[in-house]
């Protein structure tokens, strides 16, 4: 019998940001899709202009309390291109220990608090640590590593304070990475114990071909440099974004939604980051994604969990190979020279990556400023694989469905706040 | 007053955590009731100003024997309304602080520190009803009220 329903979530849980999902089946097909942000846009773009060049760092961080550091690293970057500043050796290396912090932080509370109680079938978190206590609690604890890390050479764990175009304001001492460094050890193993934990979860039976667009640098696994990649022929310098990149609006949602121009959708965050840098990754990363099962690429959005997992192994032996190679650099900046200038920066988001591009004046006052966070670029994706997913698990009742719809959207780990802020979910079945 | 570090070196009798966002208005009631505790230079007792984001918020339980936290909520209640919840006594409603953007918050961390005994010897939290948590600086007039009587009942506690 053919179905017409609409299944409806008026609050999705477990999710940064406030929107909201509908879905309307008419005929055993899916006649509509909109995953809605309804939270008031925040004009940071506008705050920006009139500001000092070096205001960018700390006021772009305020747009995410979970990836700061991922706005600071797109800031800076950008200033840097349009100042034609360099910075290199230790302090480069900072810049990574940090953002790995974040991705630490930002991917484990994802994977066992978020993500993993939709796979294990409980509500949240809480529920789960009734019957997964030492699962839960090493996800804390490997946490509060990627917190440390932040908070070592951020200044603090939240906003950091201490990132500026150019360096930082001030280095930390090589021993204040040492009591980090057993504990470092142990997080490596433990997100190798995390790898197996999610592949041992069930997973729907569902892939798509996407276009996974990512950075890729020569011979790292990606951060904040490297040509803008996909698998499917883009080969770019974060330069040109704006050639082959657009935002459209849509009426139903206040992020705008991003498009290759010539192919529309597209995808960013960890599976296109892996799909496209399996390569750059270490042996130990490589090694726990083949015995999870994963091969070079993966098409299996709700397979993201494991690969979140693979990168916290990626991040805790990158942390690590910095800490042990550290010196303390004589100057935490290179100086800056204002000029007028325009300037764009990319990084690597734990969701995907994040464009940045300024327009300076003579004294390096911002004329004007364009952010593209990553779940704003993946929103026509996350439409899309419930547009296919939906039509193929029709049997399931309302509330299975609507379960596995909200699964689906965190697939993405949205940050909806970064994208404009609560999830609604409302399936209609004619 | 710290800002959020995770420094478990240090244990004092009673640990102080304002919670919130001083950009978004009302939001910044538990920061400034942290602050102002923070000027009185208590002995044994620290004060920690922290954005609410729960994981992080559940490392610093341990650190005391008395924790006591201060957010802003947002209840449907008359602005500067004050909440209290002894967590020994009864769960906190998990849509009480929601209005923080993180998808783990205050109420989960305290509920999540339960299922897992992590819990404190006693853990205190107030609420202070708000009413705009729009983007801006400066709390509204029941709030700032309330803010003051927060700190009273505070001191009592330790």
């Amino acid at each position: 019998m053919k179905e017409n329903r609409t299944i409806k979530v008026d609050y999705l849980a477990r999710v940064e940001g406030e929107g909201s999902l509908y879905v309307k089946i008419k005929d055993d097909k899916v006649e509509d899709v909109k995953f809605k942000i309804f939270e008031p846009p925040r004009f940071f773009e506008a705050f920006l202009r009139g500001r000092e060049y070096k205001e960018a760092p700390d006021i772009t961080a305020r747009i995410c309390g979970i990836c700061p550091i991922a706005y600071q690293m797109g800031a800076v970057t950008a200033m840097e291109n349009a100042l034609d500043m360099r910075v290199n050796g230790q302090l480069r290396a900072l810049r990574r220990l940090i953002y790995c912090g974040e991705w630490i932080e930002s991917h484990v509370l994802h994977v066992y608090m978020l993500h993993a109680p939709d796979f294990l079938g409980y509500e949240d978190a809480i529920q789960m640590a009734k019957d997964y206590p030492d699962a839960v609690q090493r996800g804390l604890r490997l946490k509060k590593v990627g917190n440390d890390l932040m908070t070592i050479v951020g200044g603090r764990e939240i906003h950091p304070i201490n990132v500026r175009v150019g360096g930082f304001y001030k280095a930390p001492d090589k021993a204040k990475f040492k009591a980090l460094t057993e504990e470092l050890k142990w997080a490596r193993e433990a997100a190798v114990e995390t790898v197996k934990f999610v592949s041992t979860l069930n997973f729907p039976d569902f892939e798509r071909d996407y276009e996974f667009v990512a950075l890729r640098h020569p011979n790292e696994y990606p951060l904040f440099e490297g040509r803008l990649v996909s698998n499917k022929g883009l080969d770019i310098e974060i330069k040109d974004y704006e050639q082959h990149f657009a935002e459209e609006h849509a009426k139903y949602t206040n992020a705008l939604h991003s498009v290759l121009k010539d192919r529309g959708a597209y995808f960013v965050g960890p599976l296109a980051r892996y799909s496209l840098n399996y390569d750059r990754l270490t042996p130990l990363a490589q090694q726990a994604a083949k015995e999870a099962g994963l091969g070079k690429t993966c098409n299996n959005p709700f397979k993201s969990i494991i690969v979140r997992s693979v990168e916290v192994v990626w991040a805790c032996e990158e942390a690590l190979r910095i800490i042990n190679e550290y010196e303390k650099p004589d100057k935490p900046y290179v100086e800056a020279n204002p000029r007028a200038a325009v300037g764009c920066g990319c990084s690597e988001a734990p969701r995907g990556i994040c464009y940045h591009r300024y327009r300076l004046d003579d004294n390096g006052i911002i004329l004007d400023a364009k952010i593209v966070p990553p779940t704003s670029q993946n929103q026509k994706t996350i439409e899309g694989d419930l547009a296919e997913f939906v039509p193929k698990h029709l049997e399931l009742s309302d509330e299975k469905l609507t379960w596995q719809c909200e699964q689906a959207v965190r697939n993405y780990d949205p940050c909806i706040s970064c994208a404009t802020h609560f999830l609604k979910l409302e399936i209609k079945r004619e | 007053m710290d800002g959020g570090e995770s420094d478990s070196g240090k244990r004092s009798l009673a640990l102080i955590i304002g919670v919130g966002n001083e950009y978004r208005c009302d939001d910044g009631a538990g920061v400034e009731v942290a602050r102002r505790i923070d000027k009185l230079n208590l002995l044994q007792v620290r004060v920690l100003a922290h954005s609410g984001e729960g994981a992080s918020l559940l490392e610093h339980f341990h650190e005391a024997d008395l924790v006591i936290i201060i957010d802003a909520a947002q209840s449907q209640c008359s602005p500067g309304t004050v909440h209290f919840f002894d967590a020994d006594n009864s769960p906190i409603p998990s849509d009480f602080f929601n209005y923080s953007t993180h998808a783990f918050s205050v109420a989960e961390a305290v509920e999540l520190a339960r299922a897992l005994n992590k819990l404190p010897t006693r853990l205190l939290v107030y609420g202070i009803e708000g009413t705009d948590f729009s983007a801006g600086i400066g709390l509204t007039k029941a709030v700032q009220n309330s803010v003051d009587a927060v700190v009273g009942r505070i001191m009592n506690d330790l």
